[in-house]
């Protein structure tokens, strides 16, 4: 049942604008759930498998905006020493794989800073390096417009030589595209971390001097699992760029990373589907307790629904669900564990 | 024959304290080595300067004729030198198959030039079944086999040191350090174990051991090299062993001698 729920999860997602029409709104909150997730699924990786918490993690979200919307609007600017760089606009599709590159490639420099600072201090250094993006992207006028926003970015357009080509205008075709990215991100994922390499990220969360001395190079796996990570981040910020169309330096805030993060811990670090699970519920939630109350009493109730989550379900959704279907299936023969010895 | 693992004029100190002050012994291949001496002697603190986990402040260690002077566990274990822990011995989280799974990370790499692509293609599949079995000889070696499918972390101390010894062993070592192996095992384990050492051994891995248990290392080693306070006070053969003055001192000798004092102050006092 367990390796059916993600399929039966897609095949709903998947027929969702159908049943809704094209009732923007509700698209709207669905695209833009669908890009957090993608966002959380990438946290998770980190956060979840190898055990690392990046605070920082909207930073490669909005490096992946940015590039995206800068490679495919272009841009002119004073590098220094009298040098100009000019770029012409190019493909919005191109900008979505530089933007995940780019994301990527600052991964690689929070990875191997990884190797140095662990625990609280990797926290620290990734909240600084979104911060200083962030001053970036709001003081470095010229390339980005600053506060002003990146403006008129260009839908993202899809096609084939010889087939033609679908500019992704309208709220459906985006979440469709949205959909298959995720889908990507999440298969990837979980290729990933049923995998020796999933096994490596495991072992160092684990213990990490025992995975070292059985021959597992601490340096190299964290580094490969952050760029992953951003790299997935990236394209998440680059799909949001292109959907929205317009993006200015709040890409950056850190209650998007909050967000991620209660997704990730919500629905089960760690577990494939939880930040799956997660960022539809905690993506949605605003949707549907908008109608109901006012305002000032949707945030106290989101709050008060994490609490009750994580209350009855400390590891989060997913493995807590687990818990439940083991507990009710007497016949498999379960384990009886010392909670204090489990520890 | 020349030496397997030489570890030549090793010190360290943590600030002023002295750990090791100059510890100098050979292993050459095949043998069975105890290092021994009382708590605090610094035997745990040889084995991490081996490993890789702790630079010494002076002298280096050379395996199979190679410095280890500045390279790290990983590397030091793919050059065949593989070690277990004292206190921590499994990933507590993840079943003992699983375990072993992480432990055999190193086999996994010479199966495949790039892995990773391996895995994110789906070509991975036959390198996992080869794996697994793996896995399942190792655990059946150690006498674990019935315990695959439980969680490390629940096993009973003893049963997560032959875990750790079948971590070791999925490195496919030269050499294996065994750090307090027996500890937490009662002595029908104990035996077993004693057989799973000379296995180890005639499968061609030559073993250097730290442990508390006398009789264990009285019965397995060849040779025995005693420690105390950071220093090197008699190496050789069981039997000299048993019957050198200064190792006799180091165990009981000042225990008596504190003994003593501690009768003639309480005298002091009653005069």
């Amino acid at each position: 049942m367990t390796r059916l729920a993600p399929l039966a999860l897609l095949a709903a997602l998947a027929a969702l604008p159908l049943g809704l029409g094209t009732d923007p709104y509700l698209l709207n909150a669905l695209i833009t759930t669908g890009i957090l997730t993608i966002g959380a699924m990438s946290l998770n990786l980190l956060l979840g498998f190898t055990g690392q918490l990046s605070l920082g993690h909207v930073a490669f979200f909005g490096i992946g905006a940015y590039v995206s919307a800068l490679a495919s609007l272009g841009f002119e600017v004073e590098v220094g020493f009298g040098l100009r760089v000019v770029h012409e606009p190019w493909p919005a599709a191109v900008g979505l794989v530089l933007g995940t590159l780019a994301a990527g490639a600052c991964g690689y420099l929070i990875g191997r800073l990884s190797f140095r600072v662990r625990g609280a201090y990797f926290v620290i250094v990734t909240i600084s390096f979104a911060e200083v993006v962030r001053l970036v992207a709001l003081n470095w006028v010229e390339l980005t417009q600053g506060p002003l926003a990146l403006t008129n970015i260009p839908a993202v357009t899809l096609g084939l030589p010889g087939l033609g080509y679908w500019t992704l205008k309208t709220k459906a075709q985006n979440y469709y595209l949205v959909l298959a990215v995720g889908t990507l991100c999440y298969l990837v994922i979980g290729r990933l971390v049923g995998s020796r390499f999933g096994r490596a990220m495991r072992g160092l969360k684990e213990n990490e001097s025992l995975a070292m001395s059985v021959g597992i190079n601490a340096t190299r796996t964290l580094t490969v699992a952050a760029v992953i990570s951003a790299a997935m981040a990236g394209a998440a910020g680059g799909l949001y760029a292109h959907y929205l169309r317009i993006i200015d330096p709040d890409v950056f805030l850190f209650a998007t990373t909050v967000t991620m993060v209660i997704m990730v811990v919500a629905g089960g670090k760690g577990t494939l589907m939880g930040p799956v699970v997660g960022g539809l519920i905690f993506g949605l939630l605003p949707v549907l307790l908008r109608p109901v109350m006012a305002p000032e009493a949707q945030w106290i109730v989101y709050g008060l629904i994490l609490i009750a989550i994580l209350f009855a379900m400390p590891k989060g959704i997913v493995p807590g669900l687990r818990a439940l279907g083991a507990r009710r299936r007497p016949a498999s023969p379960v384990l009886e564990v010392n909670p204090a010895v489990q520890r | 024959m020349s030496a397997l693992l030489s570890v030549e004029h090793v010190g360290v100190r943590f600030g002023g304290l002295v750990a090791i002050a100059d510890l100098h012994f050979d292993v050459n291949p095949g043998e069975i080595v105890s290092l021994i001496g009382p708590n605090g002697a610094g035997k745990t603190t040889a084995f991490n300067v081996m490993t890789g986990f702790l630079r010494p402040s002076q002298g280096e260690v050379r395996f199979r004729g190679t410095s280890l002077a500045g390279l790290p566990p990983h590397e030091i274990t793919r050059l065949g030198l593989a070690r277990t822990f004292q206190r921590t011995s499994v990933f507590p989280d993840d079943t003992v198959f699983d375990n072993v799974m992480i432990g055999l990370h190193r086999q996994g790499s010479l199966m495949s030039r790039a892995p990773l692509l391996d895995t994110l293609l789906g070509r991975g599949g036959a390198n996992e079944r080869r794996l697994r079995e793996r896995a399942a000889a190792l655990l059946e070696r150690v006498g674990l086999a019935g315990r695959s499918n439980e969680k490390a972390g629940s096993l009973a101390y003893g049963e997560q040191r032959l875990v750790g010894v079948a971590l070791a062993l999925a490195t496919e070592p030269a050499m294996l350090l065994l750090d307090e192996p027996v500890s937490g095992m009662n002595a029908s384990e104990t035996r077993v174990f004693v057989r799973l050492i000379r296995q180890i051994r005639d499968s061609g891995v030559t073993l250097l051991l730290v442990e508390h248990d006398m009789p264990l290392v009285m019965d397995v080693s060849d040779r025995i090299v005693v420690l105390n306070y950071g220093r090197l006070i008699a190496e050789g053969p069981p039997a000299a062993i048993r019957a050198d003055p200064a190792v006799i001192e180091a165990y009981l000798g000042q225990g008596s001698a504190a003994r003593h004092a501690g009768a003639g102050a309480r005298e002091a006092e009653h005069a």
